[in-house]
């Protein structure tokens, strides 16, 4: 009986520093946290930014990569890359203009003290995927982090993707 | 069948129909391990809740199936904390609750590189009955699990366990080394262990359609583990090994089964021990438990 309690009061315990443990931001700091996240960027080295992306043009690669931004990215930057509670936009200058090198480079190394995971465990043909994917959005109008969707610049491939949640 | 037999099957059957209930999930991009471990970390926020079987044969008493409930949690990028609680039935003895363990693991660098090391640190309340073989370490081996349950429950193990896990991934493969030194907090000496494990994603490019059976959904491996004495005699004496094949299917319907054959190297180990496993990651749950407890959305 003894271990159960204990095993009880040791779950109880994990539970609240599980909720301590996720301070959510205010809207105020998630623009600092988003600018310092972007920063990141700039710390790419050349070797990486030089990196082509070996699936450029295969519109395969873009649909692939779009089914692996709803299963891993959403989450954080939400249905339409526009932004989420945790993680930036992907629809700004700084990510867009980015080289897909480095693009690859942040998916590779994470941001891991400011939140974001290493994505090493996708297989490389993945992560340039993805790459393809990101880099297919465009430029959007910026949002309210929490608000509703982004507005896509014209001709961008912002459209809702199928079978989303 | 004896009343063990039932109450473990009841088990078996029932622990993942708890999996049915939870809310929004997400596809996870699990490795196939069961005891190795890589360096890759819960991401932050989710919870993942796991139930994981083992059948185990034993020479000169009963078989035996142990299972565990595992809560993975992840508090930041590079900090995940997991809590489980173990349970086994042995054929013709009985069924039994045989403890609970907590775990840390800690992401130490910034960045990917070749080799990228996470500390692991585990409190462990076990009873002697524990057959999980989770860790094997120090001189474990079969004899240790041939008493009755009444007998072993007796003995209680009240244990810091500490890894080193030293992971990569290149060209698809991921490749882990865990180095394990565990000690009881009774007057016992320092044990040691090791596990080490392959594995790789059957297709690397994922296909534009969602499917079940893509290749890209199975992850394949190999891993090994043993025990390596203890500090007044370290190394191969007296110990026992394992080999494991290791296969991990991730569905898009948001859950993740693992199956893995383990066979013992020599005397001193389980001939052979038969795992599974299901999981399902639940997104956001750290925000939800924050909201529960009055925060603001």
């Amino acid at each position: 009986m003894r271990e159960y309690v204990r095993a009880l009061a040791a779950s109880a315990a994990l539970s609240v520093s599980m909720a301590l443990a996720q301070q959510q931001k205010p809207p105020a700091s998630k623009y600092r946290q988003d600018a310092l996240v972007y920063a990141e960027l700039s710390k790419a080295p050349q070797k990486a930014r030089a990196k082509r992306n070996p699936l450029q043009g295969d519109p395969d690669a873009v649909a692939a990569g779009r089914n692996l931004f709803e299963q891993h990215c959403t989450e954080c930057h939400g249905d339409l890359a526009g932004g989420g509670r945790k993680g930036p936009s992907l629809l700004v200058e700084q990510v867009q203009d980015a080289e897909p090198g480095t693009i690859f480079w942040i998916l590779t190394n994470g941001v891991v003290w400011r939140g974001m995971p290493v994505w090493s465990k996708l297989p490389e043909p993945q992560r340039w995927q993805l790459v393809s994917y990101i880099k297919s959005l465009g430029v959007a109008e910026p949002v309210p982090w929490r608000g509703s969707s982004p507005k896509p610049s014209s001709g961008s491939a912002t459209a809702p993707p199928s079978g989303h949640r | 069948m004896s009343a063990a037999v039932l109450r473990s099957s009841r088990i078996l059957f029932l622990a993942p129909l708890l999996f049915v209930f939870l809310p929004e999930s997400s596809l996870a991009q699990e490795n196939p391990y069961i005891i190795a471990y890589d360096h890759y970390l819960e991401e932050p926020g989710n919870l993942e809740i796991e139930y994981f079987s083992t059948f185990g044969t034993q020479r000169s008493s009963n078989d035996f199936h142990a299972f565990w409930m595992e809560f993975e949690y992840g508090a930041t990028a590079w900090w995940t904390t997991e809590f489980y609680l173990d349970g086994q039935s042995t054929f013709g003895d009985s069924t039994v609750f045989s403890g609970f363990r907590l775990e840390n693991r800690f992401r130490v660098l910034k960045r990917e590189h070749f080799i990228n090391p996470v500390v692991y640190v585990e409190y462990e309340n076990i009873s002697g009955a524990d057959k999980l073989l989770k860790e094997v370490e120090g001189h474990d081996g079969e004899r240790d699990y041939a008493d009755r349950n009444a007998a072993l429950r007796e003995e209680h193990h009240h244990e810091l366990e500490f890894k080193l896990l030293l992971s990569g991934t290149h060209k698809g493969w991921n490749f882990t080394e865990n180095t394990l030194a565990a000690k009881n907090l009774s007057n016992n000496p320092w044990e040691f262990g090791y596990a080490i494990g392959a594995s790789r994603p059957v297709a690397l490019r994922a296909s534009a359609k969602r499917c079940s059976f893509c290749r890209q959904n199975f992850i394949a491996g190999a891993e090994m583990y043993g025990g390596l004495g203890d500090r007044h005699s370290f190394g191969l004496a007296d110990t026992a090994h394992y080999v494991a094949s290791v296969i991990a299917w991730n569905l898009p319907s948001d859950w993740t089964l693992r199956l893995s054959a383990g066979f013992g190297l020599n005397e001193n180990s389980h001939r052979l021990l038969l795992r599974w496993g299901v999981s399902r990651e639940i997104i956001g749950f750290g925000s939800m438990a924050k909201n529960l407890l009055g925060g603001h959305r």
